[in-house]
């Protein structure tokens, strides 16, 4: 069954990934409603759409830096001018996500180019440094001088006085949600079943609509011939010169297009949430990305993803997990040993939460060198050798990579 | 549990769309709520949103202590607190409305981006009615904004910068703590007490929006008294070594020197300035001072013996001798071995207020809410008579003009209250241009 | 003139901080190959080196003042340090007051030894992987130190002042012939660019005069070459580490005055510091050192008013510009090598 341009393995892939981002809703509300373990439910509309956004975002820095081995810090400023674009857009215009995101893939295109034409002049750390002092640069004065266009400290934010021209039917009293053609991001359907509740809510499936588009069109430029000769500028770039060659072009394309994603997921993210903060194009948040795909398996194609929601289930789970949720956990216990164990588990969870992902980072690395997707190659390898087992054949056969 | 955030135009406008093809199955419930997040159970739910990563964690922590001591006297455990001096009698211990307090926490990390998310999930997964916490103003005014648009009451924890209930003030966002302004008003007459009208004084402020008003509200007050500004110079937020900004100070004839820093950056710069021996200096035949509008015990700690006999303005000390202070620290003190800091009272206050606003509404609907705090005047919680102002929800109330103590005999004991500045005196009117450009708009229940 | 010549000074004093950071850094990237993102956190738990110290020799028994009462009512609680206690009232106070600089000696062996096990029971094992890994584990080590910092010490600042005798500033101006009061800059900066001038000095004069520095250069320069004579380097390099580490360690325990230590200040320097090393050029010590020092004033220039008047906002942004520029005009930075860390 071939699909789209996609090979067979491909399009099952492909469907594979369409069915696990419909299904979150499910997927991450494993626990019932009122079971302690419910602490770590996943499914409510803010952190679903963030882990499809920030997923765009990584799958984006992936075609930079998986390909051509490109290693930008200062991505999070594409993603920081796509949100102000997007509020913006929003305050100015309508509150349609459309033309916000539209606008945003295209200032943040733009900026891309802008940034990648003069930092591609170098490589190797020479371009990372570039990359960060251009984004730094973005932040502080976002932050500062810029105010007036960006609102400074407080990020950008709707008021009850913007014109937005296009639909002036929202200028009532109070502030308008922003829709797509009429759907509200904000909206959401419950469903109870099984002590559990579903949220399915319109902004979510908006995000996984589109993540899945971002993955798809990254799945081809991966197949391409494009995706090759990026590939060989990681491998061997003087070779590449030496064929006559000039990579500096190839590279650039894949700066802006990696840029644009980066713009897009900072457009979503002002469309579900409709402010820009400066931090968002902080170093911090250019290394958060850096850190997402290394950590799920930088060129793989799923492992940016993971690493993205791994990273994002952390900073919005762990850090809830507060004494008392402790003591709710483990009332079962005699006194003695329930305090003893809170006091271990303590420094972990709660304002803790920095400690354990720094520590599980470690952990990824030293024991996992291709990041998250490589422990999902090993389990499936490990199902793969018992059912060979079983079969008793000689299992020699390689494994292929499952990227 | 029912956590739906439907506004009613987006109830209609789905159904339209569904009923127009895209079929939606039919076993969806949509919850017919009167107000996000209704508590249907026999507990409500408040969300602590405070900052427990980054600068601000401590202060964070402290805000987080007396958020637990809140629910427990809500909830007629401990001694009860400020309960008992409270000048409104509503509240019983019993919960709020008969329903017990529950409360989740989450980490706002200092940066608008992460406290609203940490503000959404809370109200998405945890049915939160009420959000509240926070130790800056850019967060502050963020998650108000968040809080507005979902649908619920954002009780300010601590924010300073005109804008909370200035420009960027909402129907849904409350606040107890004082601002830029009041500071200014409270601290002129004291700094002219002290150090005379004829001055000349050099400001050094952070670069962001609180600095900013910090600076034209200073500036203004003592502008009025005939002090005059030699210069105003931004430092970046991200500054951590401020010597370059402080070493031009002493030659440009200026003979006090105002910090509008806060956290971080107010330790570093007032350890600076003292490192380079301004305060030994004579400038003009004057002693060199330098002046701290926005202090806090926590700041006061962090910067050690350099604070000493320096002025700023405060919300509350735990040393002062009304009834509910003296309450309060005492709780506090029992339960966790310290006397609460300024944060700590404003989050308890908030909270009591909510309660206490709630069950005079006789509902946990926002708009019944807002409409009790609005104009409500009360007494017995640390402040003195305080009015929650109805135009623009900022409470109006005494403030503190303190010094850093020359002989402090514990660690918490450095800060001493030198003048409590009437409510009057620091009261203004609501369209003041320094608060002017925004509007309260109309108060959303979310559905 | 003279507020130019505040501004050098001023300068000086920042980039000896910089250059102290960049030079660990460097020595680091140099010999081992290694990006190492927790050279902040080596940075910042020297700071937390003098404020243990400090600590320890407060430590305090306990009196019960019944004549007066803390915030509970309480007779009050007096704190008296044992070194007072021990040494009498006055040696032991000046015992406490000299706490920073008796730090240095407490913080060497402490920074030396973390180095050596950070290096055998995390780095060694990273030589061979990419950059990125490295980074990876690195910020994982960083953000676990600095949380460590944090459960023990808190997240406010500690103020860890400097002896009595060197509070207070110098009058320059006077000296050169100035107003008083147009130059004056703090002792203990003055200071702090001595010894950060000394401590750069001692490791270029150990690299470039002793015969293990012999090796390590010839290792930096070609490390199979080096090990094929027989020489067993790996050994030389756990001590190099050792050696940056303490770097970054007694760079902080003096720079704990200036600002009041606290868990996030080496975050706070690991952006600049890496800036400073590129622009310096990678695999050059005296790149570095040359980097840090002109950040550090470029810097201090661009906080004049004067200057800021016409480019608002250039204060923010000031080291980054310089870092772009010079990277275009100079592929290499400053002084960088052909080939490191270049692909």
């Amino acid at each position: 069954m071939t699909f789209l341009g996609l090979n067979e393995r491909d399009t099952r892939f492909l469907l594979i990934v369409v069915a696990l981002t419909m299904f979150t809703p499910f997927l991450l509300q494993p626990f019932a409603e009122n079971s302690g373990l419910a602490q770590f439910n996943a499914g409510y509309p803010d952190l679903m759409q963030r882990f499809a956004i920030y997923g765009i975002f990584a799958i984006g820095f992936n075609i930079l830096f998986g390909l051509t081995g490109y290693l930008s810090f200062g991505h999070a400023a594409f993603l920081g001018v796509g949100s102000y674009s997007a509020v913006w857009m929003f305050k100015l215009l309508s509150m349609n996500i459309i033309p916000a995101i539209i606008l945003a893939v295209i200032v943040s295109g733009l900026f891309a180019l802008l940034i990648g034409f003069i930092s591609l002049r170098r490589t190797g750390i020479y371009f990372s440094i570039l990359t960060l002092a251009f984004a730094q640069m973005s932040f502080n004065l976002a932050y500062s001088v810029l105010t007036p266009i960006t609102n400074g400290e407080t990020g950008l934010q709707l008021t009850l006085s913007d014109p937005r021209i296009l639909d002036p039917e929202s200028i009532t009293n109070s502030l308008p949600s922003t829709s797509l053609f009429g759907l509200e991001m904000n909206d959401s359907a419950q469903w109870e079943v099984f002590g559990r509740v579903f949220t399915f809510s319109v902004g979510y499936y908006v995000c996984a609509v589109i993540a899945i588009i971002a993955f798809y069109i990254s799945l081809r430029i991966f197949r391409s011939p494009f995706g090759l000769m990026l590939r060989a500028i990681k491998t061997n770039k003087t070779r590449m010169a030496y064929t006559g060659l000039n990579t500096r072009p190839y590279a650039l394309a894949a700066f802006v297009i990696s840029g644009m994603y980066a713009g897009l997921a900072g457009g979503l993210l002002a469309s579900m949430d409709p402010l820009a903060g400066a931090e968002r194009m902080q170093w911090t948040a250019s290394g958060e990305v850096v850190l997402m795909t290394i950590l799920g398996g930088a060129g793989t194609l799923m492992g940016p993803v993971l690493g993205a929601g791994f990273i994002k289930y952390f900073e919005n789970i762990f850090s809830k997990i507060n004494d008392n949720v402790l003591h709710g956990w483990f009332a079962f216990m005699p006194d003695g040993l329930e305090d003893a164990l809170i006091t271990l588990i303590h420094p972990f969870v709660g304002k803790g939460w920095h400690l354990t992902l720094g520590m599980l980072f470690m952990l990824v690395v030293i024991f996992l060198p291709g990041g998250l997707v490589e422990l999902g190659q090993r389990i499936a390898g490990l199902f793969r050798r018992r059912k060979a087992e079983d079969r008793s054949d000689d299992g020699s056969k390689a494994t292929t990579p499952a990227e | 549990m029912s956590k739906s955030n439907f506004t009613r135009r987006g109830v209609l406008k789905t159904s339209a769309v569904a009923g127009a093809g895209l079929a939606m199955p039919t076993f969806f419930t949509s919850m017919a709520n009167a107000y996000t997040n209704e508590p249907s159970g026999d507990t409500v739910t408040l969300g602590f949103n405070v900052p427990q990563s980054g600068p601000y964690a401590d202060e964070g922590a402290d805000e987080l202590r007396a958020y637990q001591l809140a629910v427990k006297h809500l909830n007629g455990e401990g001694d009860g607190g400020m309960l008992n001096t409270f000048s409104s009698k509503e509240l019983q211990g019993n919960g709020i409305l008969g329903k017990k307090v529950a409360f989740v926490t989450g980490d706002t990390q200092t940066k608008s981006d992460a406290a609203r998310a940490s503000a959404k999930s809370m109200i998405e997964k945890d049915g939160a009615i009420m959000i509240t916490g926070g130790s800056s103003s850019g967060v502050a005014i963020a998650v108000q904004g968040l809080c507005q648009e979902a649908g619920v009451i954002f009780m300010a924890g601590l924010t300073h910068s005109n804008d909370t209930t200035g420009k960027d003030k909402k129907a849904n966002g409350f606040r107890h703590f004082f601002n830029a302004y009041m500071s200014g008003a409270a601290l002129a007459p004291v700094l002219e007490k002290m150090y005379g009208s004829d001055r000349k004084a050099y400001h050094l402020t952070a670069d962001y929006t609180w600095g900013w008003t910090q600076e034209e509200s200073i500036k203004a007050a003592t502008e009025a008294l005939g002090w005059e500004t030699v210069n105003a110079v931004k430092t970046p937020l991200a500054a951590t070594d401020f010597s370059s900004y402080i070493a031009p100070v002493l030659n440009s004839g200026a003979d006090v020197l105002v910090l509008n820093h806060y956290g971080g950056n107010m330790v570093n710069s007032l350890t600076n300035a003292v490192q380079f021996g301004l305060r030994d200096k004579q400038v003009n035949g004057k002693n060199f001072e330098i002046v701290v509008p926005l202090y806090s015990r926590l700041m006061a700690q962090g910067a050690g013996e350099n604070v000493k006999g320096i002025f700023g303005s405060t919300n509350w000390h735990w040393s002062l001798t009304d009834e509910g202070s003296k309450t309060f620290t005492q709780s506090f003190g029992k339960e966790y071995g310290r006397p609460p800091s300024q944060a700590a009272q404003t989050c308890y206050v908030q909270t009591l207020l909510y309660a206490d606003a709630a069950t005079r509404a006789g509902t946990f609907n926002p708009c019944g809410i807002a409409e009790a705090l609005e104009g409500f005047e009360f007494d017995g919680l640390g402040n003195g008579p305080t009015l929650y102002r109805a135009d623009d929800h900022q409470c109006f109330k005494d403030v503190l003009v303190v010094r850093g103590k020359e002989n402090p005999e514990s660690e918490f004991d450095l800060l001493e209250v030198v003048e409590v500045t009437p409510a009057a005196q620091v009261t203004y009117p609501p369209d003041h241009p320094m608060f002017a450009g925004g509007a309260l708009g109309d108060c959303n229940p979310g559905a | 003139m003279d507020a130019i010549l505040l501004q050098v000074l001023n300068g000086l004093d920042k980039g000896s901080a910089y250059a102290l950071i960049a030079l660990g850094l460097t020595l680091i990237f140099g010999t081992l190959g290694v990006v190492n993102f927790a050279h902040g956190a080596l940075f910042m738990i020297g700071a937390f080196c003098a404020v243990t110290f400090q600590k320890l020799l407060t430590l305090s028994y306990i009196t019960i003042d019944e004549t007066r009462t803390d915030f509970l009512g309480n007779p009050l609680e007096v704190k008296s340090p044992y070194v007072e206690g021990w040494f009498g009232p006055e040696t032991g106070g000046a015992i406490i007051d000299w706490a920073v600089p008796l730090a240095i000696l407490f913080s060497i062996p402490v920074m030396v030894a973390f180095g050596f096990v950070m290096e055998r029971g995390l780095i060694k094992h990273f030589y061979k992987r990419p950059h990125a890994d490295q980074i990876l584990v690195t910020f994982g080590l960083a953000i676990v130190l600095q949380e460590i910092v944090k459960y023990f010490f808190g997240a406010n600042p500690i103020p860890t002042p400097a002896p009595d005798a060197f509070r207070g500033s110098l009058d320059f101006g006077v000296l050169l012939g100035f107003d008083p009061n147009a130059i004056i800059y703090p002792y203990w900066r003055l200071i702090y660019f001595l010894f950060a001038s000394f401590i750069i000095g001692a490791v270029f004069a150990f690299l470039q005069f002793t015969t293990f520095g012999m090796v390590v250069r010839a290792g930096m320069a070609d490390r199979e070459t080096v090990g094929l004579l027989g020489i067993n380097i790996d050994k030389r390099f756990t001590l190099m580490f050792g050696l940056a580490a303490a770097v970054a360690g007694l760079a902080g325990v003096m720079y704990a005055p200036i600002n009041s230590p606290n868990y996030h200040m080496g975050m706070d320097f690991l952006v600049l510091s890496f800036v400073v090393v590129v622009v310096g050029g990678m695999g050059s010590l005296p790149g570095a050192v040359a980097a840090g020092f002109l950040l550090g004033i470029l810097e201090s220039f661009a906080s004049m008013n004067e200057i800021k008047s016409i480019l608002p906002g250039i204060d923010q942004i000031i080291i980054y510009l310089v870092a772009i520029v010079i990277l275009l005009t100079r592929p290499r930075g400053l002084l960088g090598r052909k080939g490191v860390m270049e692909e």
